[in-house]
């Protein structure tokens, strides 16, 4: 069978016009953007465009910009460089129990660095309640970080609100918009965060380059020190290449936002109704408030090994929670959040990400296949 | 060649050398080959380092070297129930447990063989040394050829049905040229070391794993006739015929375990490698399998009560309630309860059963366990 790429909140393919302007740039911007004559002024100059083209996707300003190396090292700044730079201010931080591991990772280093992290709970559709953020809230927070969009269920956060109540309050506000960024409009102001954290290659930009907003005026500590670099706050020469396909993949992206919504609402409604007709037992994960590029799908009677395994064979690329350490699946915590540590939803769950990658004839083909081998699977479990 | 190629083998791999050249001999011959790294235990330390990582890195640079698809599956629950409860409780019982025999019939050949198959295997492959071969419509199972790793011994429980489905392509080989198959084609794991030790506990000190499980109640040493002769560490850390550890000084021949007490917690030794008390001319073993037709009466066979044992002229008696009594020829030192006894009839593995009650003279050897 010719192979189905259904997880593209995993990595997303690059797109032809995002891979031209980088062998392009490859070519004829190798220039120090940092040196002192006209090849490294050519750098520069491409790098400023692209910083203006980040800024402007997010209703930002470019000083407000810092390239990192993705969505991780954007995440890990926030929260460290947040965290160690308002010490004196307190030395509480608020997350929730289903962010991504870079954040909850990042959240228990700092923890161990003396720091008290307050992880909330979510409901069953995956959603954070605003009342717990605001009776999390002390005299002594002083950040919180909430994903936009989840990566593993596609559920958006409220985030607009949580922005709307922490106005007031001393703790900045950070949020993971990597899932979210392309997809969603997004304006800085109007969600009210003082951080934001992207990354290139989920929308279908190079993998390697990803930018952190940081709203001036923020009290920031670097993690990395050497040259000045983005304001010093992410010193090294930058890579160059892959910030201008990065800047070419956000044109592209805003170009037809809305078309593209539409269009993976309609794969998203093609998958469940082809899951449907098959006769097959399912239930999905996700909430209604979600993007339209992930579905989460628990199948009953299966478990996520033997599904994803099978998929693979079959030639469909799809997920599921985190990877444990050899390379075996272990329960996905933001499932473990949403229905409780024990429940199989946990284990039977997987999660299938649409993109530039899927038309709708595949969509149909993909649902197909997967419910002739959960029926195959199930069968088994069930004797 | 025949055509294999719509043939789907299913490979157990550990990430060391034999189960990395099954999978490139299969490879080789043309199936459609599929690596599968079994997580069965969680030994991640503080620094979240874990050996399972290191190994399944190999089982990656394999299989991408032979360009085969690979997975991870985790059967680390299925591996507590089975295989070390059942581990624990032998120790709790003051015998000493075979792991590999129980992993092989509960975990490579159980959960992990129905795994495959829904994955569609035909068949599952692993770098076990023994040879599968077809009688009419039953599947036999013949030592490896290399008579110095036959790994029959620890696959005693499998079965004809079982074997039906089973690969061992390393069978007909000797070590050393598993070793040079891996050299000339250049493989990851050409000279990496063979794992040693159950495991689950690896290259750690045994003492200090059981312990973690178990807690030691350390007692006196006798001898048969109540001579005291020390402190032990506790029951479960010796085994019959063991000489290390002992710390008995003194003239005349070393010391030897010989039989536990365990309602007095009393570890009884005796001095001499050859000493009486570690002779036995019988057994009665439990959860007996035979691979193919259960006998009926007795049979005359040969036996190894350990694993690289010369095999023993023996009588095999059925008993009721899947146990045996197995007779031997010659009088046979440092039988072990709660070890296998495997039965052969020339290369072929007829089955086995586990060490229950030793006997001598038609007398239960109580001290022995």
């Amino acid at each position: 069978m010719d192979p189905i790429y259904l997880d593209h909140a995993a990595t997303a393919p690059m797109h032809p016009e995002v891979i031209k302007v980088i062998n392009k740039a490859m070519e004829d911007t190798f220039g120090n953007p940092s040196s002192v004559h006209h090849i490294g002024r050519k750098a520069r100059k491409e790098l400023d465009k692209a910083r203006y083209a980040a800024a402007k996707s997010i209703v930002a300003n470019e000083k407000e910009i810092t390239f990192t190396s993705g969505g991780t090292e954007a995440d890990n700044m926030a929260l460290i460089g947040i965290a160690f730079a308002n010490k004196a201010k307190g030395n509480h931080i608020i997350t929730t129990k289903v962010e991504h591991h870079a954040i909850l990772h990042a959240a228990e280093y700092l923890e161990k660095k003396g720091f008290r992290v307050t992880y909330l709970p979510v409901n069953e559709a995956g959603e954070v309640a605003i009342e717990d953020v605001q009776q999390a809230l002390t005299n002594e927070t002083i950040l919180v970080s909430i994903m936009m969009v989840n990566n593993e269920t596609g559920s958006i956060q409220p985030i607009e609100q949580i922005g709307e109540l922490l106005r007031d309050h001393q703790a900045y506000f950070h949020t993971d918009a990597v899932q979210a960024y392309g997809l969603l409009s997004i304006d800085v102001q109007q969600l009210g965060v003082d951080l934001l954290s992207t990354s290139a290659h989920k929308i279908n930009g190079p993998k390697g380059i990803g930018f952190l907003y940081i709203k001036q005026g923020t009290h920031f500590e670097a993690l990395h020190h050497g040259g000045e670099q983005e304001r010093k706050r992410r010193p090294g020469t930058e890579n160059i290449p892959s910030i201008i396909g990065f800047q070419k993949a956000i044109e592209l992206v805003k170009e037809n936002m809305s078309e593209r919504m539409e269009k993976y609402q309609v794969y998203k409604q093609l998958f469940i109704e082809g899951l449907r007709e098959s006769g097959v037992k399912f239930s999905i994960n996700s909430s209604n408030h979600a993007v339209p590029t992930i579905i989460n799908i628990s199948f009953p009677y299966t478990n996520v090994e033997a599904l994803l395994m099978n998929f693979d064979l079959e030639g469909i690329a799809a997920s599921s929670g985190s990877a444990c350490t050899a390379g075996s699946v272990e329960p996905s915590h933001v499932l473990s959040a949403m229905f409780g540590k024990e429940h199989e939803k946990t284990l039977n769950s997987i999660r299938f990400s649409f993109g530039i990658a899927n038309d709708e004839e595949q969509v149909k083909r993909a649902a197909k296949h997967i419910a002739a081998i959960v029926k195959r699977l199930s069968k088994k479990e069930m004797r | 060649m025949t055509d294999n190629s719509n043939i789907r083998v299913v490979v157990g791999m550990s990430g060391g050398v034999d189960s990395s050249v099954t999978a490139l001999l299969l490879k080789e011959q043309g199936y459609d080959v599929v690596g599968i790294f079994m997580k069965n235990w969680d030994d991640t330390d503080e620094f979240g380092v874990c050996t399972a990582t290191e190994d399944f890195d190999d089982v990656v640079r394999v299989c991408n070297q032979l360009d085969i698809p690979y997975y991870a599956v985790n059967f680390e629950k299925q591996y507590w129930d089975k295989v070390f409860t059942y581990f624990l409780n032998e120790y709790k019982a003051g015998r000493t447990p075979n792991p590999d025999v129980m992993c092989n019939k509960e975990i490579k050949f159980k959960a992990f063989l129905e795994h495959a198959l829904s994955l569609g295997a035909d068949y599952v492959a692993t770098g076990h040394y023994a040879q599968v071969r077809k009688v009419e419509d039953r599947y036999e199972m013949l030592r490896g050829v290399d008579n110095n790793k036959d790994q029959t011994y620890f696959l005693n429980q499998l079965s004809s049905d079982v074997l039906s489905k089973v690969m061992f392509p390393l069978g007909h080989l000797p070590k050393k040229e598993v070793r040079q198959i891996a050299k000339e084609r250049g493989l990851a794991t050409a000279t990496k070391k063979d794992s040693t030790g159950i495991c689950f506990i690896g290259e750690r000190n045994f003492k200090e794993f059981l312990s973690a499980y178990l807690p030691a109640q350390p007692g006196r040493m006798e001898t048969m006739t109540g001579e005291d002769k020390g402190k032990h560490e506790g029951l479960m850390y010796y085994t019959i015929g063991q000489r290390q550890g002992l710390g008995i000084g003194g003239p005349g021949e070393p010391w030897f375990v010989v039989g536990k007490d365990l309602t007095k917690n009393v570890l009884l030794v005796e001095q001499g490698y050859d000493n009486v008390y570690l002779y036995s001319d019988g057994l009665i073993a439990t959860d007996v399998n035979w691979i193919n037709e259960t006998p009926t009466q007795a049979i005359v066979c040969t036996a190894k009560f350990r694993y690289r044992q010369k095999d023993s002229k023996v009588t095999v008696v059925p008993l009721d309630d899947n146990r045996v009594e197995v007779i031997f020829d010659e009088s046979e030192r440092a039988i072990t309860p709660g070890q296998a006894v495997v039965f052969y009839q020339d290369d072929v593995c007829l089955g086995g059963a586990t060490i229950d009650q030793i006997f001598k003279d038609n007398k239960r050897l109580d001290y022995v366990g």
